[in-house]
């Protein structure tokens, strides 16, 4: 190493090595001998950790390592473990009729937490993470108790499985707000807003308004405005709004409606995530129960889930 | 007068082409680029018809006493008040940014938002505030360390103003929308070959000055600006390798697709941080902190092998930013390891830092410079045990992505990188301008408390932030599915986010108390006040080793 020009250094002891630099000298000072010994074991760890692991590319792919560990190998293992863990429980799940689930509170307890999770994943995009929708988007809320397709918990599954307005399955929730626009005019227009209005208690009602209103809307939206479910038709006369319930909103939707579209989930998750999805948004808190001979008399009830 | 003319034309030619290229070109953003680079031009043909003087007009600008025989440091006044400009800039930056994540409302589109400011400010204060404080240093440290005068003086000045445009066009590029995707090179392919010129003369003035040395041999500060000026340049041009879509549009696609461009990318971003962050303020530490300690470098033998180390070393430690990715086990494994090697010698030059004190640990307590040093080399120190720890596969799958990361490269940028440059500064402006001493010594206290309590603040909440992001990742519950969405996470960071943006205000106010002592030290005034200790400074002995001309 350096040769000593035989100099000490007063305060410290140490010997010069001899070399200077503008006034910067060095000092022939050895290797501490913690750094040295440290900086061995952590080479020797190094040396030790790649045998055991994957580390030496060769010419067709890298070394396998003793212990033939892989990262892939890890994942899949870990996600195996979570799902066994879960197995049981799902399989329970599918053996119970949805609208049953709510016998077993255990169950359907793991069944919205297994939703929470799903919801969390897929569908807060557009319904946001407190499942409050977006007024200014038109995603619904999800914890009221207004519901534009049905709001019991086989409901709810039929909206997750065939989605709305979703192109390509027959069996969407499918449905059109025709635009008004060129057919009503401009007086004519106000006179629906004023009634519209009326109908959640915003304003006096008008003739003309309420004679339109049973001619053009009465047919999906109900004669009192209260909402038809069959076509997904929003109430009017409460104080929930899909779009906003001030007189431009209003008017925007009659001329130039929009309306929403959901995704299937069908093929996308498994029949059993979508039932506990459904389970999730029906305990949200604007969840109904399920009458069973209203909504389709042909669902035959396992009365021995 | 032939030379005049000469050079004349050339900047007549440089203006054509890019007037040329402006009105050609097949994008808004690079017709902007050649009108910057053509009013460049334009103020270098006027300087040269009017046959001006530069170092005496910068001499007047700056107050800078012209003596031929010492060593040429205009370039490095220029330097030294860049790097202060640039840190207030990135520093401002840096705040606006963080106060973007507490209040998006402040996202201003297109121009301020987010994802245009944040490389604006990185690269303000790695390339631009990091960049001209190595540039600065390393002339000023090479001249005196070999006791000769910069090699070529005409291209270290256009290394100074290459490099101050292309910091330019890249700022300006950021704003208005320009990115090549690359963490710390989002510059696009024809700043990236301006750089590359720059570079390589940067380097030619360096390696000449250093051959042309009085010296025996050379410092070890040299060997560490030396590794960083050539491993830069390598980094730099594989990197950049890229096709443009057009030669007078911005875009270009890189020559690397897929999991090896996000290997190079690393391989680059990691060494950015090898190199430039470490190696080069290393170079700065080896001259500044010896010279203020006015004690002997601790330990030759250790600076020799924690250099060789530490450079062979960290090359390949590159790939742990892609652990749990589609990049290959192996070189996974390889990342990891080789980033638990570099520990030591990490560690090597915090050792001959802070044990350069020996003999004089008092100056802690009584010189500020000192104290900023060593606040300095303790957060290297820190965060080079840090960085180590998070290359773990298993603590970076908790850390990976989250804020923590964050707040590692703050304590490495701001503790260790910032408060050197800082000290650095100090000890340069009196000396380069001739003044007795700063303007205030008890100011550079008051820059490293705020500093110091800046960073404290910024570091422990992004820690913790860091910390909960990826416990609220990963949690499961009893019921065995995810408990939180994203935007759970984000909104439990919100106050941790408002702590790390006044740990951001300390800091900045800091570097402004900066300014102004530079600012009045410069314009020679001297602060009454109580005196504290600093090193002293040898007038006659700072010049280089050849014979002082006759009067």
């Amino acid at each position: 190493m350096g040769k000593s020009d035989n100099r000490v250094d007063e305060p410290t002891g140490t010997e010069f090595v001899g070399h200077e630099w503008d006034g910067i000298e060095e000092l022939n000072t050895p290797l501490p001998r913690w750094w040295l010994y440290t900086f061995y074991a952590t080479v020797v760890w190094a040396l030790v950790y790649v045998i055991l692991f994957p580390a030496w590319p060769l010419i067709e792919k890298g070394t396998e390592g003793v212990l033939g560990w892989t990262s892939r190998g890890q994942l899949a293992e870990e996600m195996s473990v979570a799902d066994q863990a879960r197995a049981s429980v799902r399989e329970e799940i599918a053996r119970v009729p949805l609208e049953r689930l709510s016998d077993n509170a255990p169950l359907m307890q793991q069944a919205v937490a297994g939703g929470r999770a799903a919801f969390q994943v897929n569908c807060v995009q557009c319904h946001g993470s407190g499942a409050a929708g977006s007024q200014d988007l038109g995603y619904p809320n999800l914890n009221d108790d207004d519901w534009l397709w049905g709001g019991d918990i086989r409901a709810i599954e039929y909206t997750l499985v065939h989605g709305i307005r979703q192109p390509g399955d027959p069996e969407t929730r499918q449905s059109i707000m025709p635009s008004f626009q060129g057919i009503l005019d401009e007086g004519q227009v106000n006179a629906v807003v004023d009634h519209v209005m009326s109908l959640s208690g915003q304003g006096p009602s008008n003739a003309a308004g309420a004679q339109l209103f049973e001619q053009n809307c009465s047919i999906c939206h109900g004669p009192a405005g209260q909402g038809m479910r069959q076509f997904g038709a929003p109430n009017l006369s409460d104080a929930i709004w899909l779009r906003g319930g001030d007189r431009a909103d209003i008017r925007a939707q009659i001329l130039d409606p929009k309306m929403g579209m959901m995704p299937k989930w069908e093929d996308r998750l498994d029949p059993v995530t979508i039932q506990m999805l459904a389970a999730y948004v029906h305990s949200l808190g604007g969840g109904e129960d399920f009458v069973e001979v209203a909504e389709d008399p042909e669902v035959e009830v396992d009365e021995e889930p | 007068m032939d030379a005049t003319l000469t050079r004349t034309g050339i900047w007549f030619a440089i203006l054509l082409l890019c007037l040329a290229a402006l009105a050609n070109a097949v994008d808004a953003v690079f017709s902007v680029h050649m009108l910057i680079v053509s009013i460049a031009a334009f103020i270098g043909l006027i300087a040269t018809v009017w046959n001006t003087e530069f170092d005496s007009v910068s001499r007047d600008v700056l107050r800078i006493p012209a003596d031929t025989s010492r060593y040429d440091d205009d370039p490095i006044r220029w330097g030294v008040i860049a790097t202060v400009f640039w840190g207030i800039a990135g520093f401002l930056a840096g705040l606006f940014i963080a106060l973007q994540l507490v209040w998006p409302e402040l996202n201003f589109e297109p121009y301020l938002n987010f994802g245009r400011v944040r490389p604006l400010h990185t690269s303000a204060v790695i390339f631009a505030f990091g960049g001209n404080a190595l540039i600065a240093t390393s002339f000023y440290v090479v001249q005196r360390t070999c006791r000769a005068r910069l090699a070529f003086p005409g291209l270290a000045r256009f290394v100074f103003w290459g490099y101050q445009l292309f910091i330019v066009l890249a700022a300006t590029g950021y704003l208005l929308g320009v990115t090549a995707g690359r963490e710390y090179a989002e510059p696009e392919w024809y700043v990236d070959l301006w750089l590359t010129i720059v570079w390589v003369a940067y380097l030619v003035v360096f390696v000449g000055t250093i051959l042309k040395r009085k010296e025996p041999h050379i410092y070890v500060a040299n060997w560490f600006y030396l590794a960083f000026i050539l491993t830069i340049a390598m980094l730099h041009i594989v990197n950049n390798l890229a096709v443009p879509v057009s030669f007078l549009g911005v875009k270009s696609y890189s020559a690397f697709s897929g999991v090896q461009d996000a290997l190079t990318q690393w391989w680059y971003g990691h060494n950015a941080v090898g190199f430039f962050l470490t190696a080069g303020f290393l170079a700065m530490m080896y001259y500044f902190v010896p010279k203020q300690a006015e004690r002997p470098v601790y330990s030759y033998r250790l600076s020799i092998i924690h250099f060789w180390s530490l450079i062979f070393l960290y090359i390949w430690a590159g790939p742990h930013h892609l652990h749990y990715t589609a990049l290959p086990d192996w070189a996974q494994t390889l990342g990891m390891v080789f980033s638990i090697m570099l520990w030591m010698p990490s560690w090597g030059g915090m050792i001959n830092g802070l044990m350069t004190l020996n003999g004089a640990w008092d100056k802690i307590r009584t010189d500020p410079i000192i104290r900023m040093m060593v606040m300095a080399l303790a957060f290297y120190g820190m965060s080079t045990f840090e960085g180590p720890m998070l290359s773990i596969k298993s603590v970076n799958s908790l850390s990976h992505y989250t804020d923590w990361t964050i707040g590692h490269v703050h304590s490495g940028a701001l503790g260790w990188n910032g408060m050197i440059t800082f000290a650095c500064v100090y000890f340069l402006v009196p000396r380069l301008w001739k003044r007795e001493r700063l303007y205030s010594l008890r100011m550079v206290n008051w820059h490293f408390w705020l500093a110091t309590v800046g960073i404290v603040f910024y570091a422990a909440s992004m820690w913790v932030a860091g910390i909960t992001q990826g416990l609220m990742w990963r949690e499961y519950g009893i019921d065995g599915y995810l408990v939180n969405s994203f935007a759970d996470t984000v909104a439990a960071l919100h106050p941790m986010y408002m702590l790390r943006a006044f740990g951001g205000v300390l800091y900045l106010a800091g570097a402004v108390i900066m300014v102004v002592n530079v600012w009045l030290t410069i314009a020679g005034k001297l602060r009454t006040e109580a005196p504290m200790s600093d090193a002293r400074y040898d007038e006659e002995a700072d010049r280089p080793a050849v014979a002082v001309p006759a009067e």
